[in-house]
C-alpha cells in the first residue's frame, strides 16, 4: 500500500509543554482518515504542522512528516511554498472567514492554480462545477458575501484541490454549517477523495461525522493518540476507555447534534496540568497507580487497530 | 450609494450652517471692529458715523440675515481691514496652504503607512521597536516645539534650509515635517492595528496554505482590507492638518489660511474669519465624500448593496 502522508512521533510545544506529544498516523491515497477529539486536544495545531504553518509561539520539538515519501519537516520556506496548495492543502472551519471578502471567489481559486489568465479561468470554472457549484460562470466573479456558507466551503474545496494535491487537510470543515449542508459537504469530500485519489485528513470533534465519512479514525486526547484503527472496528469494539465513553455519549437520535460530546464526567486537563502518566487518568473509571505513573504505549490490539491503555482487556 | 452621499452632504451642510452661525455671533460678542478701524483720537461722532456706514449699529439678527442673503448669492463680502473682496484674499492664501497640506500628507502617508505595515508584519523585531520610537516622537512633540527646534538646527546652525517664508521646495520641507509628524504617527498606529487585525484572519492562513508567501498575502489580500480603516483616518487627518496649519504657518511665516486666520481674528476681520470657517467645512465635506467613494471602490459589500 502506498502512503500519501506519514506522520511519526510529532511533538509540538508551547512554552516548554508538549501540547501535541508524539502522535503518529498515515493516510493512503483516496483514503479519508478522521482525527477526532475534544476541543483543545491539539487537532488544529497538528493540521498547521502538516502544512508547516505553525503559529509563531509553537515549536516543533520532534517527529517527521513525510509527504509522498519526502520529508518536509526541515524544508526551507521557499520550497514549502511550492508544496503548499500543490501537494498538500487545507480547508477551514469558517468558510466565509477563510475567503478574502474583497476578492472575487474565482480569483481566490485561481491563486492556487498557478496558471495564467485565460487557461486559468477555464480551469477554475471547471473546478467550481466539479465541487457542485451550479452556474459557475456567474459565481466565479461573485464575492464571498454573495454566497452561502455551504457554497463558500465548496469554493474553498475547489481552491484546495485545483492543483491536485496528494493530501487535503480539512479542519472541522462542516462544524459551522447546517446539518443538511454538512451532509452534502461530507459527501462531496468522500466523492472527491475517491475520484481524485486525494488522501484526506478530516479533523472533527463529532463522532457522527467520523461514522459518516472516515475509513479510519484516530482518537486524540490531550495531545496524544488514544486509539487508532478502522472506523468500523473502533466503533464496534473500542479498545480505549475514552473512545468507549465518547461512543456511549452519542445520542442514537440525530435530533440533538450539539450534545454529542462533553457528556463524559470531568473535564479535559489543560496542558499545564499534564502529569507523568496517562492523560485520561482523571476521568477514567479504570485508572490505577500505574496509569498515574507511566504513559501507556500505543499497542496493536487487533489487526490495524491500536490503543494506548494499560487496561485494554477490561473493555473486551 | 447616491442616496447615501446625498444624505452625507445634507448633514454636512446643516453642520456647516450651525458652525457658521456660532462663529458669527461669537465674533460679534468679542467686540466691535469699528474701534480698530478708526484713526487714533477720532471723536465719538466720527466713530458713530463709521459704525453706521459699516452697518454695525443694526440689530445683530438683521446683520445675520443680511450676511446669509449675501452668501446665498455667492458673495463672501469685503474685508473691513484690507478693503478687498474676501474671496480674493482667501484665493491668494489657499495655494500656500494646499502646498503645505500636500507636503505634510506626503510626510504623513509616505512614512506613516509603510511604517505601520512594517510594524505589523515584523512584529517583535528590532525594526518594529525603532519605528515605534519614531511614531512616539511624532505624536508627543508639540508642533511649535519641533518647528522651532528644526529652524534652529537646519536653518540657523547648519544653514541647510531657509528658516521661514516661501522660496520653492526647500522652504516647504521643514513646515511639512512639523505639520505632518502628528498625522504620520496617527497613520502609522492605525495602519499597524489594521494590518495586525487582518493578519490574524483565516483568509490569510488560507492564502498561505495555497502557497502564497506572507508578503504576497499582504499585498494581494491584507492591504485592501486594512485600507478601509486607514481611509477613515485619512479623511479625519485632513481636518487635523488644517488645525495644525494655524501654528505651523505662524512659526514658519507661511502665508496660508492658518496665518490668515490668526491675523483676521486679531483684527476682528469678521467676514474673513467666517469665510475661513466655510472653507474648512467645505474641505471636510469633500474629504468625507471622497472617503465614501474610496470605500465603495474597495469594498464590494458597499458597492453592490444598493
Ligand atoms: N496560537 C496559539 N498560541 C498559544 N496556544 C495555542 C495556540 N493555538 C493553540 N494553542 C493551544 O494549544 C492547544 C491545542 O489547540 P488546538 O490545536 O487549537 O486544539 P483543537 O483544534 O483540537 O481544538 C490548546 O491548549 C490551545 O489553547
Ligand atoms: S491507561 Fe489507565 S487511565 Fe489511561 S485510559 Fe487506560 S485505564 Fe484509563
Ligand atoms: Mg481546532
Amino acid at each position: 500500500m502506498s502512503v500519501a502522508l506519514q506522520v511519526s512521533d510529532l511533538r509540538l510545544a508551547i512554552g516548554g509543554v508538549n501540547v501535541v506529544d508524539g502522535i503518529a498516523f498515515s493516510v493512503a491515497p483516496g483514503e479519508v482518515m478522521a482525527l477526532v477529539g475534544e476541543s483543545g486536544c491539539g487537532k488544529s495545531l497538528t493540521a498547521q504542522a502538516l502544512l508547516r504553518l505553525l503559529p509563531r509561539q509553537v515549536r516543533q520539538t520532534g517527529g517527521r512528516i513525510l509527504l509522498e515519501g519526502e520529508d518536509i519537516t526541515a524544508l526551507p520556506e521557499r520550497r514549502l511554498r511550492q508544496i503548499r496548495g500543490r501537494r498538500i492543502s487545507m480547508i477551514f472551519q469558517e468558510p466565509q472567514a477563510a475567503l478574502d471578502p474583497l476578492s472575487p471567489v474565482g480569483a481566490q481559486v485561481r491563486e492556487a492554480s498557478g496558471l495564467a489568465s485565460v487557461a486559468a479561468r477555464e480551469a477554475v470554472r471547471r473546478m467550481l462545477a466539479e465541487v457542485g457549484i451550479a452556474d459557475p460562470d456567474r459565481r466565479i466573479d461573485q464575492y464571498p458575501f454573495e454566497l452561502s456558507g455551504g457554497m463558500c466551503q465548496r469554493v474553498m474545496i475547489a481552491s484546495a484541490l485545483i492543483s491536485r494535491p496528494a493530501v487535503l487537510v480539512a479542519d472541522e470543515p462542516t462544524t459551522a454549517l447546517d446539518v443538511t449542508i454538512q451532509a452534502q459537504i461530507l459527501d462531496l469530500l468522500r466523492r472527491l477523495a475517491a475520484e481524485r485519489g486525494t488522501a484526506i485528513v478530516l479533523i472533527t470533534h463529532d463522532m457522527g461525522v467520523v461514522a459518516d465519512i472516515a475509513e479510519r479514525v484516530a482518537v486524540m486526547y490531550a495531545g496524544r493518540i488514544a486509539e487508532i484503527g478502522p472506523t468500523a472496528a473502533v466503533f464496534s469494539r473500542p479498545r480505549h476507555p475514552y473512545t468507549a465513553l465518547l461512543l456511549a455519549a452519542i445520542p442514537r437520535l440525530a435530533d440533538e447534534p450539539k450534545s454529542r460530546l462533553a457528556v463524559i464526567e470531568g473535564s479535559v486537563p489543560q496542558p499545564s496540568e499534564y502529569g507523568a502518566g496517562c492523560r485520561f487518568v482523571g476521568r477514567c473509571p479504570f485508572a490505577d497507580a500505574r496509569c498515574n505513573a507511566e504513559p501507556p504505549p500505543l499497542l496493536e490490539t487487533d489487526d490495524g487497530h491500536f490503543s494506548a491503555c494499560w487496561h485494554t482487556e477490561r473493555l473486551a | 450609494m447616491l442616496r447615501h452621499i446625498a444624505g452625507r452632504v445634507g448633514q454636512a451642510i446643516v453642520t456647516t450652517f450651525g458652525v457658521l452661525t456660532l462663529v458669527f455671533f461669537l465674533m460679534r460678542l468679542s467686540g466691535d471692529p469699528t474701534l480698530l478701524l478708526v484713526p487714533q483720537g477720532a471723536s465719538a461722532h466720527q466713530i458713530a458715523i463709521l459704525r453706521h456706514q459699516l452697518g454695525f449699529d443694526r440689530p445683530l439678527i438683521v446683520q445675520y440675515v443680511a450676511y446669509l442673503r449675501q452668501l446665498l448669492q455667492g458673495n463672501l463680502g469685503m474685508s473691513l481691514v484690507q478693503r478687498m473682496p474676501v474671496a480674493s484674499i482667501l484665493g491668494s492664501r489657499i495655494p500656500y496652504t494646499t502646498e503645505l497640506a500636500a507636503g505634510s500628507l506626503v510626510v504623513a502617508v509616505g512614512i506613516g503607512i509603510p511604517a505601520g505595515v512594517a510594524m505589523a508584519v515584523w512584529r517583535g523585531s528590532l525594526l518594529e521597536r525603532s519605528l515605534a520610537a519614531l511614531v512616539f516622537a511624532g505624536q508627543s512633540m508639540p508642533t511649535f516645539w519641533s518647528g522651532i527646534l528644526m529652524i534652529l538646527l537646519f536653518g540657523v546652525v547648519l544653514g541647510w534650509l531657509p528658516t521661514s517664508g516661501v522660496a520653492g521646495l526647500p522652504s516647504l520641507i521643514m513646515p511639512s515635517i512639523a505639520l505632518g509628524a502628528l498625522s504620520m504617527a496617527s497613520f502609522a498606529r492605525m495602519t499597524r492595528i489594521a494590518v495586525l487585525d487582518e493578519l490574524s484572519r483565516d483568509y490569510v492562513a488560507a492564502a498561505r496554505a495555497r502557497g502564497l508567501s506572507l508578503g504576497a498575502a499582504v499585498v494581494r489580500h491584507v492591504a485592501r482590507n486594512a485600507a478601509i480603516p486607514v481611509v477613515t483616518v485619512a479623511a479625519l487627518e485632513i481636518g487635523n492638518l488644517l488645525a495644525g496649519a494655524v501654528i505651523v504657518e505662524t512659526v514658519f511665516a507661511w502665508p496660508g489660511i492658518g496665518q490668515l486666520a490668526i491675523q483676521a481674528i486679531a483684527a476682528r476681520d469678521f467676514l474673513v474669519v467666517q469665510a475661513i470657517v466655510l472653507f474648512v467645512s467645505f474641505v471636510f465635506i469633500v474629504m468625507n465624500l471622497l472617503a465614501d467613494v474610496v470605500y465603495a471602490v474597495i469594498d464590494p459589500r458597499i458597492r453592490l448593496s444598493s
